[in-house]
């Protein structure tokens, strides 16, 4: 193989390079197919409309539980409706809601919405702390000047 | 009184640090080994300072002293003694003592080794105190653990009832052991840009030096790691032990970097090639450690992982990650190009292996860097929030990783220099064929077929035949007679075989991830007391709920028999859901029943009705088959990674006392 370099430091960079390119371009090909779909985007009930958030993308929706809104059906089925005070949504689950959820408190959901436009959810995401406020529910409230700090209850709001 | 020696302590070891680093550095130059000598000496004290801050620190949680805000903010006197001590390293403020300790704890034992060159470890030590002066005064200025409050309250706000869990009290301390360990790496390899010499003997004696302190740390962090997946697995009662968080992968990333560094830091030794390529990771291991820090406590990305967020220390810590990584980093630009090439080799060979080996894992590490920072790079360009969730990880870190895993099994059969790969599929040939079947019968016997579940556990069987396949051609087990093999197996190194037990593990940890992940089996209905849930092959009945009264809880207590479906091999297992009232937290302790390797995993969900309306407890019960052999094989891998460190050829670089 007369067309590989004579020296052999340079053959040598020649087979790193040979072993590296095609790795580096599965890892990037891999990298960049997946994060076509698998990117999940989060709205606030009012921004989730049918143009940014069409029926079955999934999608991350977060904001406040609605005080009073939650509805315990048989068979582990939740309804509940979660509110950025200017829109709401009405989201149903199956399954445990995390230890932590409560009324008035900041929650993520993620699922998709159906041809109804109401809310399947299939993750209910909360930390484990009781003070917490997902990042981006409090940035949104924070942003149309909602925002209560040291997670008191907005107003109206039982205190569980 | 004892608090305030325990803030004097820290004080007094950031100025240990400071003169630490001052009389290093002033040592390497003069060459005065009485001003390095001094320097090892404060490195030594300082230890021992944080040390005796830290054990303050956890005398005032013990004695529950709420005078001192941040044991009135994370202890309650109704904690039982264990959370109580460990809730001292549970917040921002204690467990920041406790990365230090463990920073200036590795340092005084970096000054017992023995055997560096006089310049070299001048160098470490100065970096090491340069590390120690960033973060203990990140501590003292900005995190004070001894902070006085006045009024004193009667009464602490409790720790996180979650985090009230043995494995939990022991995470934290094995990670840090793991993560800052790196940061004798990192120091070693400033050192070595600094001193950086030419001569073909120098970059083999570092890699020996280099290669105890990362197997060490490699080993504490998969023993971290396991044991908070463990945690998650069966504190969280979500069915899952790894959600690819952007706190769990903090901690991945760094662990990833230091395997490969693991891996290249023995061709180094071996051959002194890649020499560069070396000190690249170990600066990379411990600044994804750092970055890992920054990641967790600044709060800029939402985990499902609690911490004491606060965005302005994040800054800091932000900082502290920009001047040690960018000025180490800026260093490996500038000296890189000058360091010698050492041995040459053949593609085909143990080296070759080992480069492939570091390709994929950075590729790999890459992908994980990629897919936790995105939302952070999303957010900065255009402002729209966005989550990367499992599934991004699944499409390319696990294709990677298989391809890499499946041809790990040659690597160690390669000759250094020039490999024979014919032979090698010689040797493994067996393996392979037995590995295939193996994917065949997985994929006849589980239900429902699933053909990449099945390439996953020949992936698996490959992994631990083609392992012991080395160890019989390295004993020529079956080939001579049972005498000599067993004389070869006392004459093999404990390298040996701590590398046999490390890639059998990963490959016990691939059989149990693929099994429970492709066939786990879910279900979850309202149960009245009497009823039965049926998952896969196994029927649970609730028996009975009760309340139970703990020490600082109360609980409802589900008892619930676990049998087979078609009866037989009835077993009770307990499930609670405890409400604490300091807090006014809810938690959930999962019900586990041991079936072999397979896991019965119950638990009790909330009060309410039945389809028949009758009053009754939602139960979720999860089939996890093969889950023992998830947390099985990295124990494993952690074991072979101490073995290893026991090798008498690793510890003529160090010290006899342990890395710990």
């Amino acid at each position: 193989m007369n067309w590989l370099p004579k020296s052999p430091k340079a053959r040598r960079r020649l087979w790193v390079i040979v072993a590296v390119a095609p790795v580096l371009a599965l890892a990037v090909g891999l990298s960049l197919y997946a994060m076509r779909d698998n990117v999940t985007f989060f709205f606030s009930p009012s921004e989730a409309t049918a143009e940014t958030a069409p029926t079955g993308r999934v999608i991350r929706l977060g904001g406040l539980v609605e005080a009073g809104s939650v509805v315990r059906g048989a068979d582990g089925e939740v309804a509940f409706a979660i509110t950025d005070n200017a829109a709401t949504t009405r989201i149903v689950y199956q399954g445990d809601l995390p230890d932590l959820f409560r009324e008035g408190q900041g929650v993520v959901t993620q699922g998709a919405f159906q041809p109804d436009r109401s809310f399947r959810a299939t993750q209910v995401l909360a930390k484990h702390d009781e003070n917490y406020m997902p990042r981006e529910v409090a940035d949104r409230l924070k942003a149309k000047g909602e925002w209560r700090p040291e997670g008191t209850p907005p107003a109206g709001a039982p205190t569980t | 009184m004892i608090v305030e020696l325990g803030a004097f302590a820290l004080i007094l070891a950031l100025a240990l640090a400071v003169l630490q680093t001052g009389m290093a550095v002033a040592g390497r130059l003069r060459r005065s080994p009485v001003l390095a000598g001094a320097a090892e000496g404060a490195a030594v004290a300082g230890a021992v300072a944080v040390a005796l801050s830290f054990a303050a620190l956890i005398w005032a949680f013990a004695v529950s002293d709420f005078s001192v805000s941040n044991v009135a903010a994370n202890s309650h006197t109704d904690k039982p003694m264990l959370y109580k001590v460990a809730a001292a390293w549970g917040s921002h403020e204690g467990s920041l003592v406790l990365w230090c300790l463990v920073l200036t704890g590795f340092g005084a034992v970096l000054t017992r080794a023995r055997g560096l060159p006089f310049g070299l470890k001048a160098s470490a030590v100065a970096t090491q105190g340069l590390l120690g002066v960033l973060f203990l005064a990140f501590a003292v200025f900005t995190s004070n653990p001894f902070a006085r409050l006045d009024p004193a309250p009667f009464q602490g706000g409790s720790l996180n009832p979650l985090l009230q869990d043995p494995a939990l009290a022991f995470h934290p301390p094995l990670l840090y052991l793991g993560y800052v360990g790196f940061s004798v790496c990192f120091s070693l390899a400033v050192a070595a840009l600094i001193e950086g010499r030419a001569n073909s003997s120098f970059w083999p004696a570092w890699g020996r030096w280099v290669r105890p302190w990362a197997l060490a740390s490699w080993a504490f962090l998969t023993g971290g790691i396991t044991l908070g997946a463990f945690w998650a697995y069966y504190e969280l009662g979500w069915g899952g032990w790894w959600f690819w968080d952007p706190v769990e992968n903090a901690s991945f990333l760094p662990w990833l970097a230091g395997t490969a560094l693991l891996h290249s830091a023995v061709v180094t030794e071996r051959r002194g090639a890649l020499a560069g390529w070396t000190t690249f990771l170990a600066l990379l291991a411990f600044s994804f450690s750092m970055l890992g820090a920054f990641l967790v406590r600044s709060g800029v990305l939402t985990s499902v992982h609690a911490f004491a967020v606060d965005p302005e220390r994040g800054l800091m810590l932000l900082a502290i990650l920009g001047v040690a990584s960018g000025s180490a980093f800026a260093l490996f630009a500038w000296r890189a190009p000058h360091l010698k090439g050492g041995a040459m080799f053949a593609p085909v060979s143990r080296e070759g292996a080992l480069v492939l080996n570091n390709v994929f894992l950075t590729a790999a590490c890459a992908t994980v860097l990629l897919g936790t920072l995105y939302p952070l790079i999303l957010e900065a360009i255009d402002g729209s929030a966005i989550s990367v969730g499992p599934p991004y990880f699944a499409l390319t870190f696990v294709p990677l990783m298989a391809v890499a895993l499946l041809i790990l099994p040659a690597g160690p059969l390669l000759a250094w220099k020039r490999g024979d790969l014919r032979g090698v599929g010689q040797r493994l040939a067996v393996a392979a064929g037995l590995a295939i079947l193996i994917a065949f019968a997985g994929w006849a016997v589980f239900e429902p077929k699933k053909a990449l579940s099945a390439a996953g556990i020949g992936l698996g069987a490959w992994l631990i035949l083609g392992t012991l396949a080395e160890l019989a051609e390295r004993l020529r087990l079956f080939r001579a007679s049972l005498p000599e093999s067993l004389r070869r197996a006392r004459g093999l190194p404990l390298g040996a075989w701590g590398t046999t037990l490390a890639h059998a593990g990963l490959g016990v940890f691939v059989l149990g991830a693929v099994v429970e992940t492709g066939y786990r089996v879910e279900a979850a209905r309202a149960l009245a007391p009497g009823q039965t849930i049926e998952a896969g092959k196994w029927a649970v009945r609730l028996d009975e709920v009760r309340i139970v009264e703990g020490p600082n809880y109360l609980a409802e207590q589900g008892r619930l028999t676990v049998t087979l479906r078609d009866g037989g091999a009835p077993q009770s297992v307990t499930a609670e859901r405890r409400f604490f009232p300091t807090g006014g937290q809810t938690t959930t302790e999962v019900g586990l029943d041991f079936r072999g390797l397979d896991d019965v995993y119950v638990v009790l969900g909330e009060r309410g009705r039945t389809a028949a309306d009758e009053p009754g407890w939602t139960v979720r019960v999860w089939w996890n088959p093969w889950a023992r052999l998830i947390f099985l094989g990295p124990t494993i891998m952690a074991l072979g990674g101490l073995l290893s460190l026991l090798d008498r050829r690793l510890r003529l670089g160090v010290n006899r006392k342990s890395a710990a």
